[in-house]
């Protein structure tokens, strides 16, 4: 037997179920109601520019945040040895466990206008704030729901860094901020890099975050696609061409960022 | 570590923690509202008889454990295969196969209703009635989880030392032997490592399974989704809890077991190295 032939069954299968489906986003992107040739579906996916810029906007300033409450803890998680390391590992992971739409929720209970901080807010004397359905709390919804993405690949090159490196800099004369311009962040940069694209796309892409915290008026891309294929606006015509720009507009950022050129792409994805 | 670095991690684990707390406090509390009034486990009986819930639960298991069995075993055959492949279609496939793993969740579940609405119109010129449902989204489920059994398996082949496949060949294996006798235990932790990765992240899955999802069985996910539509239900919180509990059980144990496995490791070779001095 040819080992080669192996494979087969997962050509077609890619085929059938990869290739197929983007080749019929493409399709309807392209074609009107009746199925003949029609560029108003693109046409028509302009008009939400605005909402495609909001979508970016707020990704985009989540991932900062994301990096920047998340580099620390990472960089002290791979300073730590042993059972503390392992453990703290652990109580990272244990809410990513958890179910996403579980872990949004529980910041509706929590920022809703009748909501448990505002109870204590309450309690405290401190007049009540209106936290649901803003931008503010979409954002709250995505730092929380993607900072593990952000930690654990920031985490994985860190403990990679020896303390001898960061030693020999300093007996070579290194303060505190050399050593980390120097030594840490050059060598943790695979990490930011695959992190930031690990935030981002699912924040760019996210129906859920925005409609559970983020009510009627702060509608994502995300929310346009989902409302043309499942909601009332029912129009798939309309939602292809939509989800074939959010693509583009994914894999330019990829490009952009150089996630996809260079070795170990495998590692990065897993 | 100095006290200002343990305050930056204390603060940040409370942010972690703190609403999946108040969601477990909130799954005893008696009334509906807001404010604590009473120790109570009601919405936990009530969890345990909906009949709906239970369904999703069951729907949950097999499409993860369906989905994962098949992905596993046809990843780790087009790992072997696309491993002696020539380069030129090795990438190409390669290409396809980070495809659903860096596309955005909700074009992966785009795509998959547009096929899957358009098999049906197909079929139904044919007389055939196809209905979204479990197949829908075993089919689903195992083309997102094909890539992580790939990527996972790949590595571990790539270490593989052929020449102990070729020793087992000249020793009177045919190749299928060799391969059972051989290379599945080379790879064995990397196959293992894919069902395991395969099973989580179907389970975890919500944004194609709801692009997928017929009218009749929906997977936990997306019963949790239509609860929390409705705003205040203290079933939700319920539910919480208990998949908490699930989940740190799982993940203690593991670490447990991790744990022995190395202290017995080190004890073994402590032993070895004991008895090589003697």
């Amino acid at each position: 037997m040819n080992s080669k032939q192996a494979a087969y069954p997962y050509l077609m299968w890619t085929v059938v179920f990869i290739a197929v489906p983007l080749g019929l986003i493409m399709y309807f992107a392209f074609t009107d109601m009746q199925g003949s040739l029609s560029m108003d579906n693109l046409i028509r996916a302009g008009r939400y520019s605005s909402v495609f810029i909001k979508s970016i906007w707020l990704a985009a300033v989540s991932t900062a945040l994301c990096l920047i409450i998340g580099y620390p803890v990472a960089y002290l998680m791979s300073r730590m040895q042993g059972i503390g390391s392992r453990t703290l590992l652990m109580l990272l992971m244990l809410p990513m466990w958890m179910n996403f739409l579980l872990r949004t929720y529980a910041w509706m209970t929590l920022l809703e206008n009748n909501g448990i901080i505002n109870h204590m807010l309450g309690f405290l004397g401190i007049g009540h704030l209106n936290m649901i359905n803003t931008q503010g709390a979409v954002v709250m919804g995505m730092i929380y729901n993607y900072i593990p993405f952000m930690i654990i690949p920031l985490h994985s090159v860190m403990v990679k860094i020896q303390n001898d490196v960061m030693e020999a800099a300093q007996d070579l004369g290194a303060g505190p901020r050399e050593v980390f311009t120097k030594i840490v962040l050059p060598l943790s940069k695979p990490g930011i890099k695959t992190g930031v694209m690990m935030v981002f796309v699912p924040a760019v892409s996210t129906f859920i975050i925005s409609q559970m915290l983020g009510g009627g008026h702060n509608q994502l891309i995300g929310d346009i696609i989902e409302m043309q294929f499942l909601g009332n606006a029912y129009n798939p015509n309309l939602g292809s061409a939509i989800s074939l720009v959010l693509m583009l507009l994914v894999l330019m950022c990829m490009s952009v960022s150089g996630f996809l050129d260079d070795e170990g792409v495998e590692e990065r994805l897993l | 570590m100095k006290w200002y670095s343990k305050t930056y991690i204390g603060v940040f684990l409370a942010f972690l923690y703190l609403p999946i707390m108040t969601l477990i406090i909130f799954s005893f509390n008696d009334t509906k509202g807001r404010t604590f009034t009473g120790f109570t486990i009601k919405w936990f009986v009530q969890l345990f008889h909906d009949a709906a819930a239970l369904d999703a639960l069951w729907t949950t298991i097999v499409v993860a454990l369906v989905s994962s069995v098949i992905a596993t075993i046809m990843g780790t055959a087009a790992a072997i295969g696309l491993e002696k492949m020539d380069t030129k279609l090795k990438a190409v496939v390669m290409n396809l196969t980070y495809i659903p793993i860096i596309n955005p969740e909700i074009i992966t579940g785009v795509s998959f209703m547009l096929l899957f609405v358009t098999a049906k119109k197909w079929l139904a010129t044919m007389g055939i009635d196809f209905q979204f449902g479990w197949a829908t989204l075993i089919l689903a489920h195992i083309t997102f989880n094909v890539p992580y059994v790939i990527l996972n398996v790949l590595p571990k082949l790539r270490q593989l030392d052929q020449s102990l496949v070729e020793a087992a060949m000249d020793l009177g294996c045919n190749p299928m032997q060799a391969f059972l006798k051989v290379t599945i235990h080379e790879i064995k932790s990397g196959i293992v490592a894919g069902f395991l990765m395969s099973l989580t992240f179907s389970m975890d899955d919500f944004v194609v399974s709801y692009f997928t999802t017929g009218a009749k069985h929906q997977t936990l996910s997306v019963m949790i989704y239509a609860m929390t539509k409705k705003r205040i239900s203290p079933e939700i919180n319920a539910l919480s809890t208990v998949i908490f509990i699930a989940v740190l059980a799982v993940l203690v144990s593991v670490n447990l077991l991790e744990r022995r496995n190395e202290k017995r490791l080190k004890q073994g070779s402590l032993k070895w190295k004991g008895g090589a001095a003697r």
